[in-house]
This record gives structure tokens, C-alpha cells and sequence, in this order.
């Protein structure tokens, strides 16, 4: 008897992704759609993508779902899990919508100690409009905004979302990842399903930053994207775990 | 019920938890805080309340709509500069098909102006105030009591309509104390299959504002407009005042047309029969009562705490058919009845 080991998601519907070949939103959502099913959530979990690439995310996530306005996807997930705490809550957020436009919606999030869970992808640019410069853009990187390079005397620096957020008390699990390899896209999955189990478990705010590549605007191929995650990217942005106070929130709720 | 004495920033926040009001975030800012205060404290006591205060009009706005997503009656308030804030979240409300109540306590503009009540927020709140082809239904209360009556049929009706309700009102309304007595709130009507919720076992929703193919946005902006026009024929409101005899109606609304009743009753002791006509939906404006009115009275004063915004609705109305004044004060300066009933006074005598 043939055994499955690989099949598509139930959570992610047949639509064929619009995004470009070697994007890793493709990636990501399936990475989520997984633990969706592997939880067993998929009925009582409601999705708020962003304005960004992700922003048809509707389109493959067979959950419920309300788009943000750019940036308030926190906002509005914080608003809705509220509303009805046994829900699952997650946004779907760029590095635009998190860290430049949405920062304060994000920040604030945050600081509350919502129990909403915050997947956080970080490619270094703005991907839908066209390949400008991101909050989380390297220094001497191009794009079309700074297209001798992010240079810190006009620009300033990249944003750590992942090292600012888990300094703030309310949050309860931060871990940065890259989906630059196999190994990473692994331990991808187990940083979402941790955070969701985090949400479930009622322990708060948790969020999962991604590296995550756009070959389209970096204008390389998907293999070279990898390395340039690995050998460029990932030293600004070091993949780890931020924080992670599950035990310690465990023992505050059961106490409780 | 009895009749109690509030303040109307509270009487907005009393009426909104009685018509079922589960959900209320908000930023402070004067002269509305009243009104936050009065969520924070009693929201929670009623069955499934949250209160949160947010960090920001925008934040505030964009939970509201979250909140309305999930099925609750919602509501989020502030003055002018706030309002400006949430208007990307009102746009985005109206697109979604999301009910929801946006109190203006306005206060002196343009900009940060100043904290004194005013109306120059009119355009704003009547022409959409966002981005894109939409339209909000505009109440303007003039007492304590249409502050508690019109915040529970604001209720209803966004719910009907599915689409974001304004309460406008001002410094004045929001501050003063009158007696009032709350209505029994209506059951409410909002069909489930609205609501985002999870998708059980069953096929899953989606909310969205955003329509890449422009047929299919074109579509949709179609199917708003038709709903306009059925609010249009169906929610316009309005009072009149003393206009059997009249020989020259005030046009006016709110706090104006509270300084409007004050110098009409001063103008009748000296034998000028002057009456009040006043829109209470703002949107949709009572263009055809107002423009039936001119059968027999063929000159207006419009009375507004602005340079003059309402007046524009008015011309539409009147333009060819009477003649039009106008009497405005703006910048949170407010007129007293003595000094109205000079204004018209002045014109009476010219009228022959």
C-alpha cells in the first residue's frame, strides 16, 4: 500500500500562484497552509494579508480572509481575534507594511501582547510596485529609488524588525528564518507552527520573520537569490530566535 | 425609561452600548474625550465589550473594521484633525461593504486649529472625505436627545446598508448637558453570511476592497451607487421649523440651527416671520424638500459655523428657484442668537 508523503495542502486552494517564478511567497503560504492542516484549524482560522504581492493572498488561502488597507493588518487582526478569541488570527505582512507604513499598527500590536500571530516577509524591497527601496533594503544595495545604492547619510539603516520587537515586553515568540535552503524552508515551518501553537495556547503576540527572495527585483536568478540571502542578507538579518518566553507564559497562564 | 441628565459626548456612548455597540477603539482628542472615557468605562460590562484605546485615528479606524468583519456593531470617534486621519479606513469601509459608526465631534480647522466647536467639516464628511467614489450617510444631531436617538438608528442603518455611518456633530453638542431619555433599541437585522468568522467545515469568504480588473471594479462601484441612490430615496431627514407664515428660512444644521431657533424666537417678538429649515441627514441632503419649500418662499439664509459648505448643497437645491444669503462664522467662533437676528434683521427689512 503506497503511502502519501506529499500532496497539496487542503488549506491552499488549486488557484495557480500569480507571483513570479523563484518568489517566495509561493513558499511561505504553502509552509502555512501545512500547518493549517497539520493543526487541524483550518475552520476557525481568519487570514489578513497585506497591500503588497501577498495582498491576493485570498486567491490561495482557503481560510477565511480581510485584506488591510497597507500596513493595518495588525490593526485589524488584533481587532478580530478581540472579537472572537478562539479564533486563529494571523497577518500576512511585507517589510513595507511591517516596518515602514504599518510600523506603529505593528509596534503597538506588539507592545499589547496580542495573541495574534504576525508572518513577517522580509525580501529587502518592494516587490508589487516595482523593485524600491524597503525599510529592511541593505546599505549599498540598488533599486529603483536609490539606485546608486541605500546609502545610510540619506537613507538610513535597515530596520531589525525581528531584534526591535523582541525587546518589547509583549511580546511573547520572535525567530527570524530564511527560506534560502531546504534546511531553512524546514525550520520555517517549525517557526510557524510554533507561533501558531503560541497563539492556541493563549500566550500572546508571536511573529516569524522570513528572508525571503525576489529574484525578480534583485534582478538574479533564483539559485544566485539563495546565496545572496545567505552569504549578504542573512549577516544583517542573522536567523535565530529572538525571544521565546512560551515556557515562562505557560507557567503565567496556568497559574491563572 | 426615565429621563436623565448627560453630557452629549456620554449620551453618544450610553445610546451606542444600548443599540448594541460590542466594539469601540479610539484616540484621545478633544473636544470628544468624554466619549472614549464613557467607552472605556462601560463597554466591558456589557457581554463581549472590548474598548481598546489604539495608538493611532488610523489604527482605531482599521480596527473598527475588523471588529464590523467579525460580526460586531462597532464604533470609533474623534474631532476634525482625527477624522482627517481615518479617512483612508472609511474609504476602505465603504468598499468592503462594512457598517460601522465614525463620530465627529468637530472642532476649528483647517489644520490643528483649535478645540472650539465649528462645521468645517461638511465637505468632508458629505463628499466621501476618502479616496475613490463612495459615499458615508452624514446625521447631524442638534440635541441631547437626537444624540442618543440618531446614534441608535445610526446603527440600524449602517447595518441595512452595510456601509459606514458619520455622526456629525460638534464642540457644542459634544459638551453641553441636556435631558434625555433613551429609546428601546431595534433587534438587530445583520444576516450571518456577512460576518467573517472561520470557515467551519464550509466554503471559505473573503473581504476586499481591492478589484485589479477595472470591469470588475467598475462593477462594483456601479453596485455602491445604486445602493446611494436607494439611501438617498429612502434615509433623508430633516425638520421644519416655523416655515407656514415664513418669509425668509434659515437653512442650518446642529449647533447652528439651535443659535438658528434662538433668533428666529427673538425675530417673531419683533413681528418677522422667519422659519427654520434643517437637514438632519447631511447625506443624503433633503434636496427636494428643500427645493419644494421654494413654492412659496423665495428667499433662504444659509447659517453655518464655516465659510459657507452646506451652502453649495443648498444652491444645488434652490439655484433658479429662490433667492440665496448667507451668514457664516468659522474657525471655532460661535455666534449668538443676538447676533443672527441682527444678520437677519438686516435683510428682512431689505425683502421689500
Amino acid at each position: 500500500m503506497a503511502k502519501i508523503v506529499f500532496k497539496h495542502p487542503e488549506s491552499l486552494k488549486e488557484n495557480v500562484f500569480h507571483y513570479c517564478p523563484g518568489c517566495g511567497h509561493s513558499i511561505v503560504h504553502r509552509l502555512v497552509a501545512e500547518v493549517i492542516d497539520e493543526m487541524g484549524i483550518r475552520g476557525i482560522t481568519i487570514g489578513v494579508p497585506p497591500a503588497g504581492c501577498a495582498v491576493l493572498a485570498y486567491n490561495y488561502f482557503d481560510v477565511d480572509m480581510i485584506e488591510a488597507p497597507h500596513g493595518r493588518g495588525p490593526a485589524m487582526a488584533t481587532a478580530i481575534k478581540r472579537s472572537l478569541p478562539d479564533r486563529v488570527v494571523f497577518s500576512y505582512q511585507g517589510d513595507g507594511d511591517l516596518a515602514a507604513i504599518g510600523i506603529a499598527e505593528s509596534f503597538h500590536a506588539a507592545n499589547r501582547g496580542e495573541n495574534i500571530t504576525v508572518i513577517f516577509i522580509n525580501n529587502a524591497v518592494y516587490g508589487m510596485t516595482g523593485g524600491q527601496m524597503a525599510p529592511t533594503t541593505m546599505l549599498n544595495q540598488k533599486t529603483t529609488t536609490c539606485s546608486g545604492g541605500r546609502r545610510q547619510e540619506l537613507d538610513g539603516y535597515p530596520v531589525k524588525v525581528s531584534e526591535i520587537f523582541s525587546q518589547l515586553r509583549g511580546s511573547t515568540y520572535v525567530e527570524r528564518c530564511s527560506i534560502s535552503s531546504p534546511a531553512g524552508v524546514n525550520k520555517t515551518k517549525k517557526a510557524i507552527r510554533k507561533a501558531f501553537q503560541c497563539q492556541i495556547d493563549g500566550l500572546g503576540f508571536s511573529l516569524v520573520e522570513i528572508l525571503s527572495l525576489c529574484p525578480t527585483n534583485w534582478k538574479m536568478s533564483s539559485v544566485d537569490s539563495c546565496k545572496w540571502i545567505d552569504e549578504v542578507l542573512s549577516k544583517e538579518f542573522p536567523p535565530g530566535v529572538f525571544k521565546d518566553e512560551i515556557a515562562a507564559a505557560k507557567k503565567t497562564v496556568e497559574a491563572q | 425609561m426615565n429621563k436623565v441628565l448627560m453630557s452629549g459626548n456620554t449620551i453618544i456612548g450610553e445610546a451606542a452600548i444600548r443599540a448594541g455597540c460590542r466594539f469601540y477603539a479610539g484616540y484621545p482628542i478633544t473636544p470628544q474625550n468624554e466619549l472614549t472615557e464613557y467607552m472605556a468605562e462601560h463597554i466591558r460590562s456589557a457581554e463581549g465589550g472590548v474598548f481598546i484605546q489604539s495608538e493611532s485615528e488610523i489604527a482605531a479606524i482599521n480596527m473598527i473594521a475588523g471588529s464590523s468583519a467579525a460580526g460586531f456593531r462597532v464604533m470609533t470617534s474623534s474631532s476634525s484633525p482625527g477624522i482627517s486621519l481615518k479617512q483612508e479606513g472609511i474609504s476602505s469601509m465603504a468598499a468592503c461593504e462594512l457598517p460601522g459608526i465614525i463620530v465627529n465631534i468637530m472642532r476649528g480647522g483647517p489644520g490643528l486649529g483649535n478645540i472650539r466647536p465649528s462645521q468645517g467639516d461638511y465637505f468632508q464628511a458629505t463628499r466621501g472625505g476618502g479616496h475613490g467614489d463612495y459615499r458615508t450617510i452624514v446625521l447631524a444631531p442638534a440635541s441631547g436627545q437626537e444624540l442618543a436617538d440618531l446614534t441608535m438608528d445610526a446603527f440600524d442603518l449602517a447595518d441595512k446598508y452595510r456601509t459606514p455611518v458619520m455622526i456629525l456633530a460638534d464642540g457644542m453638542m459634544g459638551q453641553m448637558m441636556e435631558p434625555v431619555i433613551f429609546k428601546k433599541p431595534n433587534p438587530r437585522q445583520y444576516p450571518e453570511k456577512f460576518m467573517l468568522r472561520g470557515a467551519g467545515n464550509g466554503k471559505s469568504k473573503f473581504i476586499r476592497g481591492l478589484l485589479l480588473d477595472p470591469i470588475d471594479s467598475e462593477a462594483h462601484n456601479w453596485k455602491l451607487a445604486r445602493k446611494y441612490e436607494v439611501i438617498t430615496k429612502n434615509e433623508t431627514r430633516f425638520e421644519e421649523y416655523r416655515i407656514d407664515d415664513a418669509d425668509i428660512v434659515i437653512v442650518a444644521y446642529g449647533t447652528a440651527a439651535r443659535i438658528a431657533k434662538g433668533a428666529i424666537k427673538r425675530l417673531r417678538e419683533h413681528g418677522m416671520k422667519i422659519g427654520l429649515f434643517r437637514p438632519i441627514t447631511l447625506w443624503p441632503f433633503p434636496e427636494l424638500k428643500l427645493r419644494a419649500l421654494s413654492a412659496k418662499i423665495k428667499k433662504f439664509l444659509v447659517f453655518e459655523m464655516s465659510t459657507g459648505q452646506m451652502l453649495e448643497d443648498v444652491r444645488l437645491a434652490l439655484q433658479g428657484y429662490a433667492d440665496i444669503d448667507f451668514h457664516g462664522r468659522p474657525g471655532g467662533a460661535v455666534p449668538t442668537p443676538a447676533e443672527l437676528a441682527n444678520v437677519i434683521a438686516k435683510i428682512y427689512d431689505k425683502k421689500d
